[in-house]
């Protein structure tokens, strides 16, 4: 489908949530609350039918954390890329989507261990490279004194 | 002294008058056994030693490569680098394993193979020991081996070796049914179990020959079936690096690792000799029924030259084996026994048994 | 979510379960990966790998490193994918900054990745054979993996972290005798390829291993993001050369591997026929290498406008992405990597659990995971 119809279907179905077309892909600005249901009638609705969740990564800007979450259809061959922000900087905590893709739990559990946002509904919450105990190193507010050395 | 390389029994009976002559009976007897104990001894090292070589060399040259070239002319002192090397390491033991049976198991391997090594006929008049149940009793030595490698993966405590000696056990008990009955194949043909009569038999010509197809079928479950007792080639599963780490043998180290590496190369030799004494002839030139002219080029090479070069040819199959094939998992490797091997051996004998019966072989 | 002990978990699981450690240092692991076995006499029962053991935070690293430095932590990454780590990177440079590069660079860049890919395919059967047990098989495939890197050795000074592929183009000219050896490589490796089929494809004890072992289905495979070999061995088309060319890859005519069953047999399969896919893309490019510049002209400081951006390339893996979020200064803000062997990974357990520790090794082998991608 091409960006301008596929725009056109996700403002039909998502009339609150801000829709971007100009960039590549197209973007959708989702609401931290909703984004379990937002996710699964994109993985279900049959004009969109995103079955494939390939990428999901998180960023720290300092007075929130966003996460975006990029999927695509390998039948008909769209991507779109979901942004939502999280606003407590604290404690960010977020629904697990890994119900609906089972790489999400992977993913998921990544970001917890290196940026520590909380997933909840996650079907085995821990750590995956870290130790536990460690920081959350992708923060930028993450200070260690042995390995970095400041200017 | 007489010395006759065609037959040694003229030696052996010098010596053995010249014994009897100077000490008392007893006396000679025990010194008797010792100079028998002490050459299989040699002759035990030795050859383990240079199969080791041997080995390294094939595989290389299957791989494209050289081999051990260094250390001596072409190599040949490698593998006394390699036993020095490892008489020199550290014997480690393990806090919690059981130290009596820890220490006991490579014996046990060791015990068993030198056991059957004394049973087998080198040439004309050189046999230590010439039982008139030959083949039985070299089948029945050779499953003591199994207790040593049970003891060693048990005692190790540790989970892999556990693993490892559990397979193995599994795997050699196994298979020792159809090593058993594919000897089981020539003894009927020969009506013998004694292994100088069996080699005798084969004066006009081998048994893979004279006994034709249901031979050549007993030969290649017996080529297969003890590839598989001593734990070699694709049936290694116990040993196998890739997954085990090295499985039964994984904590033993110095001395006690070569005892159960140079037993695997011994049994290798020692099933090599069976195959080529109760399939090939043994000492036997090859003969081919009354042809009087090639019979006697072929008794012009000693029949010592003959059984090791059998021997050797038969270990040189088995090593290809292992350098070429993949490994087989441990269910399929015991379907392999259960469902293929063991039926059409049990065929195979009643077919034999009845061509015996009906004469249809060469006699 | 609070920070949940690994010992939780297994003890909600049965008593009595016979647990074994395979790694980190394992032989057939083919780097620091540990997995926690559960067995109950052969069979697995479930797997957990536990990964992390070579994190070196290449992600916060590039936060503060310039874009042509971060060309060298992305070689670190997938070594043996290392020209197209660089590729994805210096693409998305190029395109953020709007330069366009010559032709003859995107000639050699795609030349670089299909050499790389071939080189990647050998270690990984040589590797693949060993496991399975059939030791020579490792040599055959390093023997013909050499003239590759005495190639790249010769042009580009090092046989496996190159950092050639920057952005703007490659680092310096190719060699004038690259043409020539690659050419004779081609030849070369044609009539050694059907040598590797002889060693281990057509025999009976490697297919009584490999069929019908861990199936995947394809809903399953997009479902865990299996890209690269093994998505394509279950039918899922993955493959980004086709889907989005980039570099020279419109230019060329190749055909997208994909088998119906998705057994550790398919896999196998699919990277033995990529091989020959890639010799074919080689032959198309070797001879028609357009002149010019090595380079194209970039300003001494590249500063990506502010924005996102992002860049998809198939390594030998799978798909790799590259994300970066720039404020406009000379180091990106976040930079991520979606690299393929992390998603390959965790269909291990779903894999191999109720199979046997034979096929454990089968199956690790026939994903062929390269264990610095999952861990950063």
């Amino acid at each position: 489908m091409e960006k301008e119809q596929l725009g056109q279907v996700l403002s039909e179905l998502f009339p609150s949530l801000e829709i971007n077309t100009s960039q590549d892909p197209v973007r959708v600005k989702a609401d931290a609350g909703s984004i379990h249901s937002l996710a699964m009638t994109l993985r279900d609705d049959s004009r969109l039918q995103f079955d494939y969740l390939f990428n999901m990564y998180g960023i720290d800007r300092e007075d929130r954390f966003t996460l975006v979450y990029y999927l695509e259809s390998t039948l008909l061959r769209h991507i779109v890329a979901i942004e939502t922000d999280l606003a407590d900087h604290d404690n960010p905590v977020v629904e697990s989507i890994s119900d609906l893709w089972k790489t999400a739990e992977f993913q998921e559990r990544e970001i917890y261990d290196l940026m520590g946002v909380s997933f909840t509904n996650h079907p085995d919450p821990r750590r995956l490279f870290l130790e536990d105990g460690w920081g959350f190193p992708l923060r930028k507010d993450y200070r260690d004194d042995i390995n970095f050395i400041e200017r | 002294m007489p010395f006759n390389i065609y037959d040694f029994s003229g030696t052996t009976k010098a010596i053995d008058q010249f014994l009897y002559a100077k000490m008392a009976p007893t006396w000679a007897f025990i010194t008797e056994l010792a100079i028998v104990g002490i050459i299989i001894l040699l002759f035990y090292a030795v050859i383990g030693l240079y199969l080791v070589y041997l080995e390294r060399k094939v595989c290389a040259f299957m791989q494209n490569r050289v081999g051990p070239n260094r250390v001596g002319k072409w190599g040949l002192f490698q593998t006394i680098a390699d036993l020095i090397k490892l008489l020199m390491k550290e014997l480690i033991t393990i806090r919690k394993a059981d130290k009596l049976l820890f220490n006991v198991a490579p014996f046990i391997v060791i015990i068993a193979s030198f056991m059957a090594i004394a049973a087998i006929p080198f040439a004309k008049g050189l046999h230590a020991v010439d039982f008139n149940i030959g083949v039985f009793y070299m089948m029945a030595v050779s499953s003591i081996g199994v207790i040593g490698i049970l003891l060693a993966g048990w005692s190790s405590n540790s989970k892999y070796s556990l693993i490892g000696a559990m397979r193995s056990g599994a795997q050699v008990v196994s298979y020792e049914l159809s090593v058993g009955l594919a000897l089981l194949s020539v003894v009927i043909f020969s009506g013998s179990m004694q292994l100088s009569t069996i080699v005798e038999s084969q004066a006009n010509g081998w048994w893979i020959f004279k006994g034709h197809i249901p031979a050549i079928i007993s030969f290649i479950i017996f080529l297969i079936a003890s590839t598989a007792e001593i734990n070699r080639g694709p049936f290694d599963l116990a040993e196998a690096e890739s997954e085990l780490t090295a499985g039964f043998h994984t904590e033993y180290s110095g001395i006690r690792f070569a005892f159960f590496f140079l037993g695997e190369y011994m049994n290798m030799f020692i099933v090599a000799s069976l195959a080529a004494t109760v399939f090939l002839g043994g000492w036997m030139p090859l003969h081919i029924g009354n042809l009087q002219g090639f019979n006697h080029v072929m008794d012009f090479i000693p029949p010592i030259f003959w059984y090791f070069g059998k021997t050797i040819f038969i270990m040189y199959l088995i090593m290809w084996f292992k350098w070429t094939f993949p490994r087989l998992r441990i269910d399929q490797l015991l379907t392999l026994e259960w469902k293929y091997l063991l039926p059409i051996n049990l065929v195979n004998i009643l077919i034999i048994s009845f061509i015996v019966l009906m004469g249809w072989y060469i006699k | 979510m609070q920070e949940v002990e690994l010992q939780d978990i297994l003890t909600a699981r049965e008593d009595g379960d016979y647990i074994i450690n395979i790694g980190p240092q394992h032989p057939s692991t083919h780097g620091v990966l540990r997995f926690v076995v559960s067995l109950k006499g052969e069979m697995l029962e479930y797997v957990i790998p536990h990964c992390g053991y070579i994190h070196r935070g290449i992600e916060k690293m590039c936060e503060r490193l310039t874009y042509p430095q971060i060309i060298h932590l992305t070689d670190r990454m997938d070594y043996l994918s290392a020209h197209m780590n660089n590729e994805a990177v210096s693409l998305l440079v190029e395109k953020a900054t709007g330069v366009e590069v010559p032709e003859r660079v995107k000639y050699i860049r795609t030349i670089l990745s299909e050499l790389q890919r071939i080189q990647s395919h050998q270690l990984w059967w040589a590797a693949f054979g060993m496991d399975m047990g059939g030791l020579t098989c490792f040599f055959y495939g390093l023997r013909d993996r050499e003239k590759i890197l005495d190639i790249f050795e010769e042009s580009f000074g090092s046989r496996l972290l190159h950092s050639y592929i920057c952005p703007g183009g490659l680092m310096n000219d190719i060699h004038p005798n690259f043409q020539k050896r690659t050419k004779e490589f081609i030849k070369y490796f044609r009539k050694k390829l059907p040598e590797f089929d002889e060693l281990l494809t057509g025999n009976i004890i490697f297919e009584m291993r490999t069929k019908g072992m861990g199936v995947l289905s394809k809903e399953e495979a997009i479902s865990y993001g299996l890209t690269g070999p093994p998505g394509r061995a279950s039918n899922f088309a993955c493959d980004i050369r086709k889907l989005y060319p980039y570099s020279a890859y419109d230019k060329v005519d190749f055909k997208e591997i994909l088998y119906t069953e998705g057994d550790t047999w398919a896999r196998y399969k699919v990277r033995m026929d990529e091989m020959w896919e890639s010799m074919k893309i080689i032959e198309q490019l070797i001879d028609n290498i357009p002149e010019g510049d090595f380079t194209a002209k970039m300003k001494p400081v590249i500063r990506l406008p502010e924005g996102e951006y992002s860049q998809r390339v198939e390594t030998a893996r799978g798909e790799l992405g590259v994300y970066v979020v720039s404020k406009g200064e000379k180091t990106p803000y976040r930079m991520h990597f979606r690299t393929p062997n992390f998603s390959n990974l965790f269909v291990m357990n779903r894999l191999a659990a109720g199979n046997k520790i034979a096929d454990l090794i089968a199956i690790s082998g026939s994903l062929d995971l390269v264990i610095p991608d999952i861990d950063r």
